[in-house]
């Protein structure tokens, strides 16, 4: 799946996330986590993970990912990548 | 070596000393020595008043190495703190360790005079999330800070095992003699509580205020056979800055789920009966406890004995209820609550010992029947951590969370079971505050867990439909939701002591990598 422009999804609140994307041109997945360090600490490895397999999963190769994360859990994770890939297509 | 809770502490810590480990919570009663004074008595005839914080500075022969003490009635709105810090720096005076009951985002000037060497030691009871806490994190300060409660300090004063030099007291009204109120003038904050073992126990006593008052300053919260002189300023904070920090009931409807919950374990435990006595703590989750219990009160014609602590407006509303019969007051959380302890005779003060003190003939704690306590982290064997983020982060102190945990006889932490992304129950939390065993039952958004000491409580709570879990189920539930966090790293720096309310260390805080 190619994505064609810019959007995004989420919100920078407690608990969820805001995940920015756009058309990647030099090509492949490039991620920018920005989160709380006490998070980042515990978490920020699984974050992206998280970030990764649901781009992974929709099938998109080139896009640059941009995440300010508010304490958000896994399924909001999924849930605002989702929406924001499917708004950039 | 280990101390009861098998935490790992050094026989001795540069620029602490001797540690005393922590045995448990109820291993060390007994006899007791309280520390001698030593005082310049007054003649008739002499003044007390002097014009400014440099003339009080010469008078007390201020030096290196000194003890300075402090109270934080004014909390964020404080000026004395930085006012007086301000003249010892200008001094060129090195090595001061400051002795403040709490520190606040405004106290910040510290950092520089911690970068200096101008303050090489801190102890305190309160402290919130701000720069002095970044500041000891880091590893700034050059002694490890210690960490005490609001019963542990004046206890630590009394016998001698803190020994405070100069005690500055904010005083929101003096006279010239040096009586001393805190509802009188501009910035009134009510009771003076954290200080009053500090100007019976320092060797000089200094208020300063910014409303002279004619004398004698009644009501008198400190009398002048304790204070060695008076210094006028201009302000000696903002009553703004008191009502700061967690001092509003949550609007969030998971808090206000927890904190029905929590009432109705009050209740299901038959706790909820006349002769009620009852504290919470500020925060938002459980203010809005007292906001439930007080509808069952009513509800059921419930007339408590008293309720105490530091005190808010929606305690001071209970007392005018009716719902309580007295209020012991530490600390004024709001305006509301200094105006009632102004007008009400009802609304009593109690000193830090009074309220808190393992070693005196048996403190106010000791009476309680139900607390409400918040947690950073709580652990398998329901220990809790007020003191650091779960990235080792100083975030707090114990305030008076231990010494209303180990009097109380029903000690319930409400929290949520996750903040945001993070766990609150852990296998072990990050740093011991108050030790499990003073812990009676956790209360969260997605279920109950009583202590296993406590199985009079399990059996009554089991006759209702009330979500009673494991502690371990709960923590199971959580990690289920976050995912298990990686473990924080830490270096063998010790930045801070926490001591338990009896002296004996409790845990040590290490800088985080």
């Amino acid at each position: 799946m190619k994505i064609t422009k810019a959007a995004q999804a989420g919100a920078s609140e407690s608990s969820d996330i805001l995940i920015m994307v756009m058309p990647n041109e030099e090509g492949g997945i490039k991620l920018e986590l920005d989160s709380k360090g006490v998070i980042l600490k515990q978490f920020g490895k699984q974050i992206e993970k998280v970030i990764r397999e649901k781009i992974e999963e929709m099938g998109v190769q080139d896009i640059v990912v941009k995440a300010k994360d508010k304490g958000a859990l896994d399924y909001t994770i999924r849930a605002r990548v989702q929406a924001a890939i499917e708004r950039a297509i | 070596m280990k101390n009861a809770l098998g935490r790992e502490i050094p026989e001795y810590i540069e620029g602490y000393g001797v540690v005393r480990p922590f045995m448990g919570a109820f291993a060390n009663y007994g006899m007791r020595e309280r520390a001698s004074v030593r005082l310049r008595s007054v003649k008739p005839g002499e003044q007390k008043l002097l014009a400014t914080i440099d003339e009080a500075l010469d008078k007390v022969g201020i030096k290196d190495g000194m003890t300075v003490s402090f109270h934080h009635h004014l909390r964020n709105g404080d000026y004395v703190l930085n006012l007086v810090m301000a003249a010892i720096a200008k001094r060129g005076i090195k090595d001061i360790h400051v002795a403040a009951t709490g520190i606040f985002p405004i106290h910040e000037p510290l950092v520089e005079y911690i970068k200096q060497g101008i303050v090489t030691g801190i102890s305190v009871n309160y402290i919130s999330p701000g720069p002095v806490a970044k500041a000891i994190t880091k590893g700034l300060l050059k002694n490890p800070a210690v960490m005490m409660s609001h019963g542990g300090r004046p206890r630590a004063i009394e016998s001698g095992d803190l020994h405070i030099d100069v005690a500055f007291i904010a005083s929101p009204e003096a006279d010239a003699y040096g009586n001393i109120n805190g509802v009188g003038g501009k910035a009134a904050c009510g009771t003076l509580s954290y200080i009053i073992a500090d100007s019976i126990y320092a060797d000089k006593v200094v208020a300063v205020t910014d409303s002279l008052a004619p004398y004698p300053a009644c009501p008198i919260d400190i009398t002048q056979d304790f204070v060695d002189y008076v210094v006028v300023v201009d302000s000696i904070g903002d009553p703004g800055g008191i009502v700061s920090g967690t001092t509003k009931v949550t609007s969030d409807p998971v808090g206000l789920r927890i904190a029905k919950t929590a009432a109705q374990v009050i209740d299901a435990t038959g706790y909820i009966k006349n002769e009620l006595s009852f504290q919470t703590g500020a925060g938002g989750t459980s203010l809005a406890v007292a906001a439930e219990v007080r509808k069952i009160m009513k509800a059921k014609g419930v007339v408590g004995s008293f309720g105490a602590g530091g005190v808010t407006g929606y305690i001071v509303d209970m007392l005018n209820d009716g719902l309580f019969r007295n209020i012991f007051d530490v600390q004024c959380f709001d305006l509301k609550a200094v105006a009632s302890y102004r007008d009400n005779p009802r609304h009593q003060a109690m000193s830090g010992s009074l309220y808190g003190n393992p070693h005196d003939k048996g403190a106010i704690v000791n009476n309680l029947d139900v607390m409400i306590l918040g947690a950073t982290e709580i652990d398998l064997d329901f220990n809790v951590n007020v003191v650091t983020g779960s990235d080792g982060t100083i975030m707090g102190a114990s305030g008076g969370h231990n010494d209303t945990a180990a009097g109380a006889k029903l000690a319930m932490v409400v929290t949520n079971l996750t903040k945001g992304r993070l766990p609150v129950v852990k296998d072990k939390v990050t740093t011991v505050t108050t030790p499990g065993e003073t812990i009676d039952v956790l209360v969260t958004e997605r279920g109950i867990a009583v202590n296993p000491r406590r199985q009079d409580l399990l059996e009554k709570l089991k006759e209702t439909d009330l979500p009673v879990k494991s502690i371990e189920e709960l923590k199971e539930i959580s990690e289920k939701m976050t995912g298990k966090p990686e473990p924080i790293e830490f270096t063998e720096k010790i930045v801070a002591v926490v001591e338990y309310r009896d002296g004996t260390v409790i845990d040590v805080v290490r800088q985080p990598k």
